[in-house]
């Protein structure tokens, strides 16, 4: 067998690593949109439930 | 002589990302989707896409989650099971702690984000999905009743309902009717599957209908279920939820798989046998299809409703 630079586990560790650093990019990008929905929609409740008007 | 040598399997913790994705039951979290944006469109609030797009995120997530538990307390049954011995645990790509720890994981983000992104009451629901899906099915009942598949279709026919919730704050009797669609489908559904994956059952000593109560009777019961289902198909159109498109859907689609259930009914395991299961696989496809079509009008006729289309016709 020929000695390869990089070996099959290399490439699905890369992939893995791809997939997990594509997912939480996708996530911090929803959050992002989530907020952005949120505070352009209505007005917001604080924490003890006083409607706050923008 | 010895001859030193490596493998290039594949071990526990050298798993591709892709391992990991089909440990969350991808073909599953579609039709979770797609049920669960059906109840999101049909419901009669509008919700602004952004909110949407996420509420449908999180509830699929949270699916993924509970596929990913399931296959965890599954994995002596997925091993012993042809139909699914090819998955990640029993596969050994990915170890079941892995899987409880990622199932645990994304259980507990989908829910308080769907909370965060619509409102509370929808991310209950999907908790008691979740922990209806995982210990009340797959670890309790799953293996001591033959009325697993009942109970079961019961975790896979909330998300229409948690799409509602998510989009209205509040339940109603239209929600629980796609409720009851599905929940009455799934038996029917996975009893003809059982009727023509014979031995894999049986092998891993999974109470099915077919095993506790014979095939004559899972064939009656098959035909009952569905009898109850054009019901509730047809109890639709009394609804804002029935329109035009729904109503050609199901005129159609009841009859043929009423013919359907009843010729599986008619037949016995030798006929069966000799034409290779044609007919049960048949319906098995044709239930699929049923599902899908019934949603895809409800969601067809909601669009019309809510874009005003239907003034146009």
């Amino acid at each position: 067998m020929s000695i390869q630079v990089e070996h099959e586990l290399h490439q699905r560790r890369f992939g893995r690593n791809l997939g997990v650093g594509l997912s939480l990019a996708a996530f911090i990008i929803i959050v992002f949109g989530l907020t952005i929905a949120k505070l352009s929609s209505g007005p917001v409740a604080n924490t003890s439930g006083e409607i706050i008007l923008k | 002589m010895s001859d030193i040598g490596y493998s290039t399997n594949v071990s526990t913790g050298d798993a591709a990302f892709s391992d990991y994705v089909a440990l969350l039951k991808p073909r599953v979290m579609s039709l979770v989707v797609f049920t669960a944006f059906v109840g999101l469109v049909a419901a009669p609030n509008t919700i602004n896409p952004m909110i949407a797009l996420a509420s449908i995120l999180f509830i699929a997530l949270g699916a993924g989650a509970s596929g990913a538990l399931n296959m965890w307390c599954d994995a002596d049954i997925d091993q012993v099971m042809h139909r699914t011995r090819n998955r990640p645990v029993p596969s050994g790509k990915v170890s079941s702690d892995e899987s409880l720890a990622l199932g645990l994981g994304l259980s507990g983000l989908s829910i308080v984000m769907l909370g965060l992104a619509a409102n509370l009451f929808a991310a209950g629901l999907l908790a008691f999905t979740i922990f209806f899906y995982v210990v009340i099915y797959s670890l309790w009942l799953k293996r001591i009743t033959p009325q697993n598949i009942v109970i079961g279709g019961a975790a896979g026919a909330l998300p229409p309902v948690i799409g509602w919730v998510a989009a209205s704050g509040a339940m109603s009797v239209e929600a629980w009717l796609m409720f009851a669609l599905i929940f009455v489908w799934t038996p029917p559904h996975f009893w003809a599957l059982a009727l023509f994956m014979r031995s894999d059952y049986d092998n891993a000593n999974i109470p099915m209908m077919t095993v506790t109560h014979g095939r004559r009777t899972t064939r009656t019961y098959i035909l009952g279920y569905s009898f109850l289902l054009a019901v509730i198909a047809f109890a639709n159109l009394f609804t804002p939820l029935g329109g035009i498109l729904y109503f050609m859907v199901a005129i159609i689609l009841n009859p043929l798989l009423l013919i359907g259930a009843i010729r599986i009914w008619m037949r016995d395991e030798d006929i069966s046998d000799a034409d290779n299961y044609r007919l049960e696989k048949d319906f098995f496809r044709l239930s699929l299809i049923y599902l899908f079509l019934h949603f895809g009008a409800i969601l067809a006729d909601a669009t019309i409703h809510q874009t005003g289309w239907n003034s146009w016709v």
